[in-house]
């Protein structure tokens, strides 16, 4: 099969790490050739990070470029925008609602952008947009954001069984948080 | 089974299989995850070193005694530690002896992006490139038999892409190497002269004897096209992009081994195809040799020598087709998401003072190098680890005034105390300050000589900034909290007007630290809050302006209290009582 790219874009200390994990775990176990890529150090702290997901017979680069993402997981909608030029024409993103201003608009040089979601469909990408903060909150804990955006992506994986992603969540969340993770999942999956 | 690995995790399971025995390295990234790994394996003592070169001469010592031995380290490291890696190509090794080198193209987390390539030919050692994570781990376990068959300590270079990513390897079983004996060989090891100008031609008929293992070991490859118009000559993560890019369309000769490279096989190779190709980042270091060997090629003419390469800019290059993103309308304007101090970083609050004070900052490599950015903007320069102690002595004896350096307490240990002995052997004025978070903060949390742990977090010695600031000769030593602004303004202004040098040494530990405990977070009371903005000077990632009022992130705040110092109208308030 052809290579299939995920990126998974947010701010550093969201959960991105966990999201890819999980997603390398499920696509490894099932049989795919896998390569997962992100950067550690600097923009880490508190800047915009990218993780790169990338499966399918043989993969080469660990890297998604231009106009190759088939799917965009986004933790903050200003990250989602920012990285529009990866998706793939007909490119599907799943994106949380949540708005964390950085530092220019903190300091006031700059605004957030107004109407952000609608300036991004304008463009003509598909967007399935979910307050995912609040749907984390409900399962039991703000940091489930990224359990809820992989249950709302396991929904456009027709080709894998509900059975596999559990078996994902057993295999790489801590056993005592599996339960408020499985949750999350549910919660995102069915929004 | 095959499982998903990170190259420097895979890299660290090659060094384990090999039966390496001993690493000593210093954090660096992209390099760190392969020492923290290493210090997972029980049979492989590992440890933190102050810096690369102390990490490479212990590893030589290491090998020197008997064992297969590690060092690691990001580029620039790779200076640090240039002087014993020059020397130990002369004196080659006992037990093998592997150095990683990682390079940062792109400068992810860089002060540059230099070609660490370069050393091994400068150095004449052979290095070792592999381009995804089952390479690392077998390049890494197969460098340590190229070690001692060639008398040489083997270098492999990895990149950020290569380190950072994971990809599927098959693992195998560790296999003991057995300790050499250390046998006395003073011709052999002690590189004064005479026995140096002895040890230079053994050094060249090495890399004679490395260049036939290049020409015919699997470790360099050819893998065949369907068009011979063109061939491409790669290496490391370029390949990866290569092949996404081009799939089988053209030849490519895959260079495994760097350096020295195999002449024969690439005229061969350039013989075989129309145009040749040369797909590397940063300089044209395979180019450039491809050019001595008299062969017509293109490379850094199409790709430049500016950060990473990608699948897209070789296709495009290369006059392939590439897709188009989607793209917003022009009129939304993206603000930048530039990393910043967390919110309740210690180093905060001395930024803050330095900027107050108006005095010029030499800064250092750290976490605190984002004291640069606005709105502290209390940095002036940055150079290399140390260079803020050494710099503000220069600085300071050429007339400049009101000069402070800030340094990290791992950096400190690393590179700041020679700069700081110059300062009290030639006795010039200024204020070293020393930010003791204590931890080796920006490459995620490490041990250091002067937090008491070692790399497993086990009790360790423990070197005492006072003391040994004192015994160089500082009279002048004072220790103050970052979180309290006033004590830090007073001390910077008594320190500044003082008639002799002196150390500030800043301390608290980083608020990211488990160990931590904070304060509950703070709010705004709205009917106090005038909307001043006076506490949005101090960049806290917690607030922000609401309404024309200051709000405080209660999901960041760690209640350091540094903006409650900030606001002259009380209006920061402890959610401590709440509830009661």
């Amino acid at each position: 099969m052809t290579t299939k790219n995920i990126m998974i874009v947010g701010v550093g200390g969201q959960g991105s790490v966990l999201a890819s994990k999980l997603l390398g775990h499920l696509l490894t176990a099932r049989g795919y050739d896998v390569k997962v890529s992100e950067v550690h150090g600097m923009s880490q702290r508190g800047g915009s990070v990218v993780t790169y997901v990338r499966y399918g017979g043989k993969v080469y680069s660990p890297v998604i470029d231009k106009g190759q993402a088939d799917f965009i997981v986004s933790f903050e909608l200003l990250e989602a925008a920012r990285c529009l030029s990866y998706l793939a024409p007909g490119g599907q993103i799943v994106t949380s609602t949540q708005q964390i201003d950085p530092m220019p608009v903190l300091t006031g040089v700059m605004d957030y952008p107004e109407n952000l979601l609608d300036e991004i469909r304008k463009s003509g990408a598909k967007v399935d947009a979910l307050d995912c903060l609040k749907l984390a909150e409900t399962a039991g804990s703000p940091k489930a954001v990224n359990l809820v955006l992989l249950g709302r992506l396991s929904h456009y994986f027709t080709d894998i069984p509900q059975e596999a992603w559990q078996e994902a969540i057993t295999a790489c969340v801590p056993a005592k948080f599996a339960d408020l993770n499985r949750k999350a999942f549910e919660l995102g999956r069915n929004a | 089974m095959k499982q998903l690995m990170q190259g420097n995790t895979a890299a660290a399971r090659g060094l384990y299989e090999a039966g390496c025995s001993f690493a000593s390295s210093y954090p660096g990234t992209p390099s760190t995850e392969i020492t923290e790994e290493i210090a997972k394996y029980d049979e492989i003592y590992s440890e933190w070193a102050p810096n690369e070169k102390v990490a490479m001469e212990a590893a030589f010592g290491a090998s020197l005694a008997g064992k297969r031995s590690f060092c690691g380290m990001k580029h620039v490291g790779l200076n640090v530690a240039a002087d014993p890696l020059f020397t130990v190509s002369y004196t080659g090794v006992n037990a093998g002896m592997v150095i990683c080198v990682a390079d940062d193209a792109g400068m992810h987390s860089s002060q540059n992006e230099q070609d660490s390539r370069h050393y091994a030919r400068a150095a004449k050692l052979p290095m070792l490139e592999p381009s995804d994570s089952q390479e690392a781990l077998d390049f890494f376990r197969r460098a340590y038999d190229i070690s001692e068959e060639y008398d040489c300590p083997v270098i492999v270079k990895m990149c950020t892409r290569i380190a950072h990513s994971q990809s599927l390897v098959e693992t195998g079983e560790r296999k003991e190497a057995p300790a050499r004996p250390y046998v006395k060989d003073i011709a052999k090891y002690v590189m004064m002269p005479g026995n140096a100008i002895k040890r230079h031609p053994v050094v060249e008929e090495r890399m004679r004897r490395l260049q036939d293992f290049a020409e015919v070991s699997d470790i360099n490859r050819v893998e065949n096209g369907t068009d011979q118009s063109a061939g491409i000559i790669t290496s490391s993560t370029c390949y990866q992009y290569v092949k996404e890019a081009l799939g089988d369309k053209y030849p490519v000769l895959k260079l495994g081994m760097i350096w020295p490279m195999p002449d024969r096989k690439i005229r061969e190779f350039a013989g075989t195809v129309g145009r040749v190709v040369i797909v590397e980042e940063l300089d044209g270091f395979i180019e450039e040799h491809c050019r001595a060997l008299g062969l017509r090629c293109e490379g850094k003419s199409l790709f430049g020598c500016l950060g990473e390469l990608s699948q897209n800019v070789i296709a495009e290059k290369l006059g392939l087709a590439t897709p188009s993103g989607l793209k917003l309308d022009d009129s939304v304007k993206i603000p930048a998401r530039p990393p910043m101090m967390c919110a309740g970083c210690p180093h905060r609050g001395l930024f803050f003072t330095l900027n107050q004070a108006g005095c010029t900052v030499l800064g250092d490599i750290g976490c605190y190098t984002l004291g640069a950015v606005a709105p502290l903007s209390a940095m002036e320069m940055t150079l290399c680890m140390g260079a803020s102690v050494s710099a503000l002595h220069g600085f300071s004896k050429a007339g400049g005034k009101n000069v402070v350096a800030v340094i990290g307490d791992s950096t400190f240990m690393h590179s700041g105390m020679t700069g700081l002995a110059n300062i009290a052997y030639n006795q010039s004025k200024g204020v070293v300050i020393i930010l003791d978070n204590s931890i080796t903060g920006m490459t995620g949390h490490q041990q250091n000589p002067t937090t008491g742990l070692n790399i497993k977090g086990d009790p360790a010695g423990k070197i005492d900034l006072e003391s040994l600031c004192r015994a160089m000769g500082f009279e002048r030593v004072r220790v103050v909290d970052p979180y309290n602004l006033k004590e830090c303004a007073d001390a910077v202004k008594e320190e500044l007007a003082a008639d002799e040098p002196s150390v500030i040494i800043s301390r608290r530990p980083c608020a990211l630290l488990k160990y931590v405990k904070h304060n509950p977070p703070l709010k705004v009371d709205g009917t106090k809050c005038v909307g001043c903005k006076s506490c949005m000077k101090i960049g806290c990632p917690a607030l922000s302006m609401k309404g024309g009022k200051a709000h405080v992130d209660a999901t960041l705040c760690v209640g350091c209290g540094v903006c409650e110092q900030r606001c002259r109208f009380g209006a920061f308030v402890s959610t401590a009582k709440e509830g009661e």
